[in-house]
Formats: structure tokens, C-alpha cells, sequence
């Protein structure tokens, strides 16, 4: 089954890491994913741009954009991970590899419905 | 890495709404800053052992507060108050309204309140970025001295005075109406923008040392923009420092020598942030609420998606400048514009247009190298000899000499090829 893993952070903390503690998270993480690739388990990977980069459409008639994120929470959507896993506890497994790269945050780890691989950025 | 060095960087990026929040219970910088450093010792002995807390901020807050109240007390016992000692009266109703206030209504404002002290209007440029480094973002006197090519004696005074002079001005301690907020910002704004520009118009040899200024600023920016994220102004100015800092790796060769942006090795520029400054400029377009930052911004993102020199777009360049010379009028503005002009028209237009600006720029170095790039250019070769000569003269730093220099033999190189050029 596929799974979605959410990653929320505290935008304002990732921002103030510094380039050696960014770039050392980044590389714990690629590890996590190589593990992930080479048994065939990894799917699409994204980390986000900063959520003031985000804009938010409200299905009004018409629509309504607004700026910023949808959610004004304390942690942030940063990034996804979607992951071949045969249960949750596998899931849970991956999520726990990737959180060990840094302290704080959040996975929300989410079952895939649909998925469409599609080819954009490929 | 060790455990220290993530709680560092919680603890920065909580201190912002943590001092800004303290500053509104106490009503003294002194007092916040130093309920925010003890807090922070707390954190640091709590933390390894117990985890660090969802929230850094509020935890923070909360802790801080205790501990000053403690001391205060403490010390009313030793000896009386001043009647009129409002950081004490003011305690009870703070301990009443402490649920509703750790809830993170006020913090916006009290964000913008610690940013907007440090940008007093009788604090010289220096002064604002110095406390606002050492306040808002945090930053150890040494680092900024360092920053500032300064010794930290000098520095640590500075900011000292700079204090002194914050703390005997009346601290707006009221929420803001709507036109003062939108006043607060644009000083604040503007204070950013100096900071990067400190570290930005860096020399090469000092480049390094002072692109903490720039990233510091970048943070700030985006810390601004979160809290106001739909104000197009605030998009253009992150959006402008993110484009302009995504060229830092190509700016400077190995020997700390100015590269041109037309000579730039491409290929360093930080294509993320180029990324995430197109993305707020596009957003900020569509707010049809055009103002400088998103003027500069658009000229800065036409740079940035220009993938050689020649596929720039000059002509937009040149119109972008005309917008901004009708919000900004200056004559280093219509200088800027008419280096577009002598790409899209041609130096001869270009100098036309400069010509006028020679009374008010007669002590401007930049004014004479581009004066000279013209002449040059028109086969004026004495004049522009003549131009460059002055330039060198009024260049304040040997590194702005040797840029000028540069700018010379570079045009001296062009000169020649020109025809090559045109028969390719």
C-alpha cells in the first residue's frame, strides 16, 4: 500500500538552522531515501518553499485566492514523502528513520487513495 | 551535531515573539532581554533531559516571565519601588490576561513593535541595524562587531548607545490602528533592507564576514512576510533580497575581485531562492498595488531568468526603471535606467540622459565609471578616460577603486572586439 508521509515543522525553526545543520539534515535524509529507493519503495519526494510562498483558493463563486498557507498552525506542511509500505507499522518505521534526522516536528502518515504518478519534473 | 547546536536554533527562532511578548509585559528592553536570556538558561539545562517543548516561544514566554517576576519581587522586598513604576503595577492584570496572551493573538504585533523600536528615526542607519541584530535577531555583540568590521568595543557601544537613546523615546505600547501599523511597517521594511544592503555592498575580501548581514536580513523578511502575508510590498522586498542573494556565489572571483553581473558564472546562482523570489513577485503582482520594493524586485527577477546576459531583457528593464523614477524620483535611479537605455537605444540616448544628472551626482563614483562606459562606447576615448579618472578619484575603498578599474580594462576589452562581435 502506498502512504503519504506529511511532513509538518515550525517553519521559523527550519528557517533559522544553519547552512551546516540544513545540509546535514538534507543528507541524513537522502540516506533514508536511498534505503527507500533501492528496495523499490520510493515514490515522489518534495520539500516545499516557504509557505509565504503559498497561496490558498477559496471555491467561492468565484474563487477567492488568498495568500499564505490554508492552515494558520504553529507547525507547516514542508514537504512529502510517498513510500510502498505493507502496513502501517512499516509506515510508522519509515517515518521514525526519517524523524531521527532532526528534533521537533511532525509525520502525518496518511494511506494513498488514488495516485497518478504522472511525469511533470521527471 | 550536538544537542546544543538545535536548541540554538529553537531558541532563535522563538526569540523574536519571545523578547517582542516580554517587551509588552515589562515595558523595558533591558528587562525583556534579560527574562528571555534566563529563560534561555533554563532551556538549555531542561531541554537535553526533558525535550524541547512544542512551543519554544510560549514556553519561553512563560518561563522568562516567572523568573523576572521573581526578581522583582525579590528585589521589592529589598527596597521600595518608585510609585510610579508601571512595569509592576501593570504585573496582576498580566498574570489574569497570561492565558490569553500566550495564545498568540498579540504576537504579530509584538513582533513588529521589537522591530519598529530598533528603527527609531533618531537612531542613525548603523544604529537601527545594529540593535535590531543584536534585539530582534539575536546576535552576539562579537558577531555583529565582525559584520560591521568593527572592534567589539566600538560595537558593544554603539549598540549601548543606540539603546539609551530607544529606552528615553516613548515605546508605542498601544496596539496599532490600521495606518500605524502600515507606518510601522514600512520603517521596518526599510530597516531590512539596510541590512542586507550592509552586507550586499560588502567587498569581496569582506564578502564572507558580512553575509551573515544578508541571510539575517532574508530571515527577517520572511518573518515580516509571514506576519503580513498578503502586503505586496513585503512579498517585493523578500522577493527582491532572495533574488539579489541568490547571486552571492557569483559575485566575487577567488581573488575577492567584483564579477559583473553579465560576467557571472550562471550556473552558481541558487536556483531555490531564484525560485522562491519569482514565486512572491508573481504573487505580489497580482495585488495591482505596485510600490518600489516590487518594482526593483521585477527588475532583479528579469536578471534572474535571463540564462545569458544577451537574453535580457533590457527593454522591460528600462521601463521597470521609468516606473520606478515616477515613485522614487532620484538621480541614481535614472542613472541605473539609462544603462538599460544604452542596451535597448544606445549609449548616445543613454548619455543624453545622464547629462542632466551631473550637478547632483558630481561626487558619485558610480556616475563617472558609467559616464566613462558610455563615452567609451561612442569611441569618446579621452572623455571617457577623463570620466574614469574621476571615478577613481572619488572611489571611497580601494575595493570600490579596483572595481572601477576593472570596469575599465573590461570596457577597454570590449572596445576592441566589438566588431568581431557584430559579425558573428
Amino acid at each position: 500500500m502506498l502512504y503519504a508521509i506529511l511532513c509538518y515543522h515550525d517553519e521559523d525553526m527550519v528557517g533559522s538552522w544553519s547552512k551546516e545543520q540544513d545540509a546535514s539534515v538534507m543528507q541524513k535524509l537522502s540516506l533514508v531515501q536511498e534505503k527507500l529507493a533501492r528496495q523499490g519503495r520510493l515514490g515522489p519526494v518534495a520539500r516545499l518553499l516557504p509557505t509565504t510562498a503559498a497561496t490558498t483558493m477559496r471555491k467561492d463563486d468565484p474563487p477567492l485566492v488568498l495568500d499564505g498557507p490554508f492552515a494558520e498552525t504553529k507547525e507547516q506542511l514542508l514537504g512529502f514523502y510517498i513510500v510502498d509500505c505493507k502496513d502501517l507499522d512499516e509506515a510508522l518505521d519509515v517515518a521514525r528513520d526519517l524523524g531521527a534526522a532532526n528534533p521537533g516536528g511532525a509525520y502525518e502518515i496518511r494511506p494513498v487513495g488514488v495516485f497518478n504518478p504522472g511525469r511533470a519534473g521527471t | 551535531m550536538t544537542d546544543t547546536a538545535w536548541i540554538d536554533a529553537a531558541l532563535t527562532s522563538a526569540r523574536p515573539q519571545a523578547v517582542g511578548a516580554l517587551l509588552r509585559y515589562f515595558r523595558d528592553l533591558d528587562t525583556a532581554e534579560e527574562a528571555f536570556q534566563n529563560a534561555c538558561l533554563r532551556a538549555l539545562k531542561s531541554w537535553p533531559q526533558n525535550g524541547p517543548p512544542r512551543d519554544a516561544a510560549a514556553w519561553l514566554i512563560m518561563v522568562g516571565r516567572n523568573v523576572a517576576i521573581d526578581d522583582i519581587r525579590r528585589n521589592k522586598k529589598q527596597q521600595p519601588l518608585p510609585e510610579d513604576d508601571r512595569a509592576i503595577s501593570d504585573l496582576d492584570d498580566a498574570e489574569d490576561e497570561i492565558a490569553e496572551r500566550l495564545d498568540g493573538s498579540h504576537y504579530r504585533d509584538d513582533i513588529l513593535r521589537l522591530l519598529f523600536i530598533c528603527c527609531h528615526k533618531d537612531l542613525p542607519a548603523t544604529q537601527q541595524i545594529a540593535l535590531a541584530l543584536r534585539i530582534v535577531s539575536g546576535l552576539g555583540v562579537k558577531q555583529i562587531a565582525r559584520a560591521f568590521l568593527v572592534s567589539e568595543a566600538a560595537m558593544e557601544q554603539r549598540i549601548t548607545r543606540a539603546k539609551a537613546r530607544v529606552a528615553g523615546a516613548k515605546v508605542p505600547f498601544d496596539t496599532p490602528g490600521a495606518a500605524e501599523r502600515s507606518e510601522r511597517l514600512a520603517s521596518v521594511a526599510a530597516m531590512i533592507y539596510l541590512i542586507f544592503n550592509e552586507g550586499y555592498s560588502a567587498s569581496g575580501d569582506t564578502a564572507e564576514i558580512r553575509s551573515p548581514l544578508c541571510e539575517e536580513a532574508v530571515r527577517l523578511a520572511r518573518l515580516l512576510l509571514r506576519l503580513f502575508q498578503s502586503e505586496p510590498e513585503i512579498m517585493g522586498l523578500t522577493a527582491l533580497l532572495l533574488l539579489q542573494h541568490a547571486r552571492a556565489a557569483a559575485r566575487f572571483d577567488a581573488d575577492g575581485q567584483v564579477i559583473l553581473l553579465e560576467d557571472q558564472d550562471r550556473s552558481l546562482w541558487n536556483q531555490k531562492l531564484i525560485a522562491e523570489g519569482l514565486a512572491l513577485i508573481d504573487k505580489a503582482m497580482r495585488h495591482r498595488r505596485s510600490g518600489p520594493y516590487q518594482v526593483q524586485a521585477a527588475i532583479a527577477a528579469l536578471h534572474a531568468r535571463a540564462e545569458t546576459p544577451d537574453d535580457t531583457d533590457w527593454k522591460q528593464i528600462d521601463l521597470l526603471y521609468g516606473a520606478l523614477e515616477i515613485m522614487q524620483p532620484s538621480p541614481v535611479v535614472t542613472l541605473n535606467r539609462a544603462v538599460a537605455v544604452s542596451k535597448v537605444t544606445g549609449a548616445e540616448a543613454a548619455l543624453e540622459m545622464i547629462e542632466p544628472l551631473a550637478p547632483r551626482l558630481s561626487n558619485y563614483f558610480h556616475y563617472f565609471g558609467v559616464r566613462g562606459a558610455f563615452l567609451m562606447q561612442l569611441g569618446r576615448n579621452d572623455e571617457a578616460r577623463v570620466a574614469f579618472d574621476r571615478a577613481i578619484a572619488l572611489a571611497n575603498t580601494t575595493a570600490e577603486a579596483a572595481h572601477i578599474r576593472m570596469h575599465i580594462d573590461r570596457l577597454m576589452r570590449d572596445s576592441q572586439p566589438r566588431n568581431a562581435k557584430a559579425g558573428k
